[in-house]
């Protein structure tokens, strides 16, 4: 059984969210009612360079879209993951070859082997987290929907 | 795009510490205004909120970004107090409504539709009976009542139409005490969410969630406003319940009323949450104030303070009447030899909550004797303030109830019921002791107590 926790690590996430700029986004759906066509939207409005990975697509989100990730020309911060598990450790192998520093796995998106393959090359792994709610949670305005961020802070910090 | 990248590098990471229920009962739902520095709540007395730009309009209304737009539908008053309260449950988040009932039927709209049947215990407030019997059955919304301390009564009510079991985490005004995991695991055997209403134990005294509740719902007018100021309710939801099992098509399948979006796919954990805001708190309205709302979280900030003294309080007056020759059938779950005495260990192991019921001497007359004799204590209809409640709930809150369904409740005809408060208790049982006075002129028995 894989243990989660261990990428669900609040201060880690907090790191990739302020550290990335680029985020290539793998099974990015050009359908605007789908989850990751809201998640990549959300994620160029923030100020990500987004980067669509979906071989049936040309363009999504007015971004040119590549079939996989070794097709990106550009260096990757994030690989965000919107795959069924089983096609996981292949996008991880990817993922290291192309030097991305983070592997971010959406709810479901779970495999222990991918996991293994992208820390032993020295890589951030989320998994079984929304890369939108945790931005929302952390700098953006998902309070003002009644949801639980779960933070409690004093800090009087700026306006997102 | 006018918002600025939100990736500044000088803001320090929050580390996922777990934070204790008194510090989240002030703290959970809010930070220091961005603008102002305000540390209380501001309240954000407005309808409507200027966009940015049309782009940003757009999304907000598309539910791309979480974005103000009407208050009908958020407003960040009231967002402080909806997220401060599915913190204290551990749910994923909570809508506000302007009363516990208009949440009650908006948690329901949202997972019903026509033809359907719901499972409810039948010992529930009187205003959630009537809107059950009336209100959904003109909805065409079937109903199985069923003995709530029989486990097995619940899973023989299960229709392949059930779209829910709903319960009282302590019954009014009986005391009877969920077993809410039983209950849980047994609507989950069938694939569906357990509804509680958990009013009266407050989210400092139960958790339904931990317990498998997969919705909690709370008439905020009660203990978690705590002052009798202000009506209104909310709905907490815990995020986990898989509304794509296939019995849920009005939640999971393309939505007419929302250019064909999926909610729970498309939002998955929120889904229900989005669904409950975006559309039934739209199309039902029902919105709750802002100052209401702020008047709750006021409420929230002293919620374990004042739970501890009505729990204490409310010991002490059902032991006194407990003993009293008046008084008979005393309802605080509580009591050492209280039937639910199990389910409280597990369940209310800081308290019972502090309303419960009696049975006066003297049936009607006696009851109303009762309460005519007493000065301290305040004749209404409203539980949970602050201030000591007495009513007769057979000429009242339960009145359109006939007499089966009385019954079923736990009331009787001499039946009295109490909201304990947070008086000196000393005071209270000696007002008790006025009231017994009457009872005793109109019964024929010398009201004695030592």
């Amino acid at each position: 059984m894989i243990e989660l926790a261990r990428y669900q690590d609040p201060m880690t996430i907090q790191r990739v969210l302020h550290s990335a700029r680029t985020v290539a986004v793998v099974g990015l759906s050009g359908n605007e009612l789908r989850a990751s066509n809201f998640v990549g939207y959300y994620l160029k409005r923030h100020g990500y360079q987004v980067i669509p990975v979906n071989p049936r697509e040309t363009e999504i989100l007015g971004q040119t879209c590549y079939a996989s990730l070794t097709d990106v020309p550009a260096p990757v911060d994030v690989v965000n993951v919107f795959r069924a598990p089983d096609a996981l450790p292949d996008i991880a192998r990817e993922a290291v070859a192309i030097g991305a520093a983070a592997l971010w796995c959406q709810f479901g998106v779970i495999n222990e082997e991918a996991a293994r393959i992208a820390e032993d090359s020295g890589m951030t792994v989320i998994m079984d987290r929304c890369l939108k709610v945790e931005h929302a949670r952390y700098i953006g305005r998902m309070h003002w929907l009644g949801f639980n961020t779960q933070r409690i802070t004093s800090v009087r910090s700026g306006l997102q | 795009m006018t918002d600025k990248p939100s990736r500044a590098e000088d803001v320090s990471a929050e580390p996922g510490r777990e934070f204790g229920f008194e510090t989240r009962q002030l703290h959970a739902g809010q930070r220091p205004d961005p603008n102002t520095g305000a540390r209380a709540v501001p309240i954000f007395q407005t309808t409507s909120y200027v966009f940015e730009d049309p782009e940003s309009a757009a999304a907000y209304f598309n539910l791309q970004e979480y974005g103000n737009t009407y208050s009908r539908i958020m407003n960040p008053t009231v967002a402080v107090f909806e997220e401060r309260v599915a913190n204290l449950e551990g749910g994923a988040g909570g809508v506000a409504f302007a009363s516990g009932i208009a949440a009650q039927a908006a948690a329901l709209f949202t997972l019903v539709q026509p033809g359907d049947h719901v499972v409810s215990s039948s010992a529930l407030y009187g205003g959630t009976v009537n809107q059950f019997k009336h209100l959904l059955r003109k909805m065409n919304v079937e109903l199985t009542w069923v003995d709530p301390d029989d486990v097995g009564a619940w899973r023989q009510a299960v229709r392949p139409n059930t779209k829910a079991f709903f319960g009282e985490t302590i019954g009014n005004p009986a005391g009877n005490v969920l077993d809410i995991e039983a209950v849980a695991s047994i609507a989950h055997e069938h694939e569906l969410p357990l509804i509680v209403d958990n009013t009266f134990a407050t989210p400092y005294l139960c958790r339904p969630i931990e317990w498998g509740a997969d919705i909690v719902i709370h008439s905020a007018t009660k203990f978690i406003g705590g002052h009798g100021t202000s009506i209104g309710g909310v709905v907490v939801e815990a995020g986990t319940f898989d509304w794509s099992n296939g019995r849920f098509p009005v939640v999971a399948d393309p939505s007419p009323a929302y250019h064909g979006l999926r909610f729970h796919e498309t939002f998955g954990t929120y889904g229900y949450l989005m669904k409950l805001r975006a559309e039934t708190l739209r199309d039902l309205g029902g919105a709750l104030a802002p100052l209401n709302a702020f008047l709750f979280l006021q409420g929230l900030e002293t919620l374990s303070l004042r739970m501890e003294r009505h729990v204490d309080n409310a010991r002490a007056v059902a032991e006194f009447l407990q003993s009293h020759e008046l008084a008979s059938n005393v309802t605080y779950p509580g009591l050492p030899a209280s039937k639910y005495k199990p389910l409280v260990e597990k369940y209310l192991p800081g308290g019972a909550g502090a309303v419960f019921s009696f049975d006066c001497a003297g049936g009607r007359a006696g009851g109303q004797g009762l309460i005519g004799g007493v000065t301290l204590w305040s004749h209404l209809a409203n539980v949970g303030d602050a201030k000591s409640l007495i009513i007769h709930p057979a000429s009242t809150t339960h009145r359109q109830l006939n007499d089966d369904e009385l019954r079923a409740a736990g009331v009787g005809p001499g039946t009295v019921r109490l909201s304990v408060g947070t008086e000196s208790v000393d005071d209270l049982i000696w007002d008790l002791e006025q009231g017994f006075k009457r009872v005793g002129a109109i019964t024929g028995q010398v009201a004695t107590h030592d």
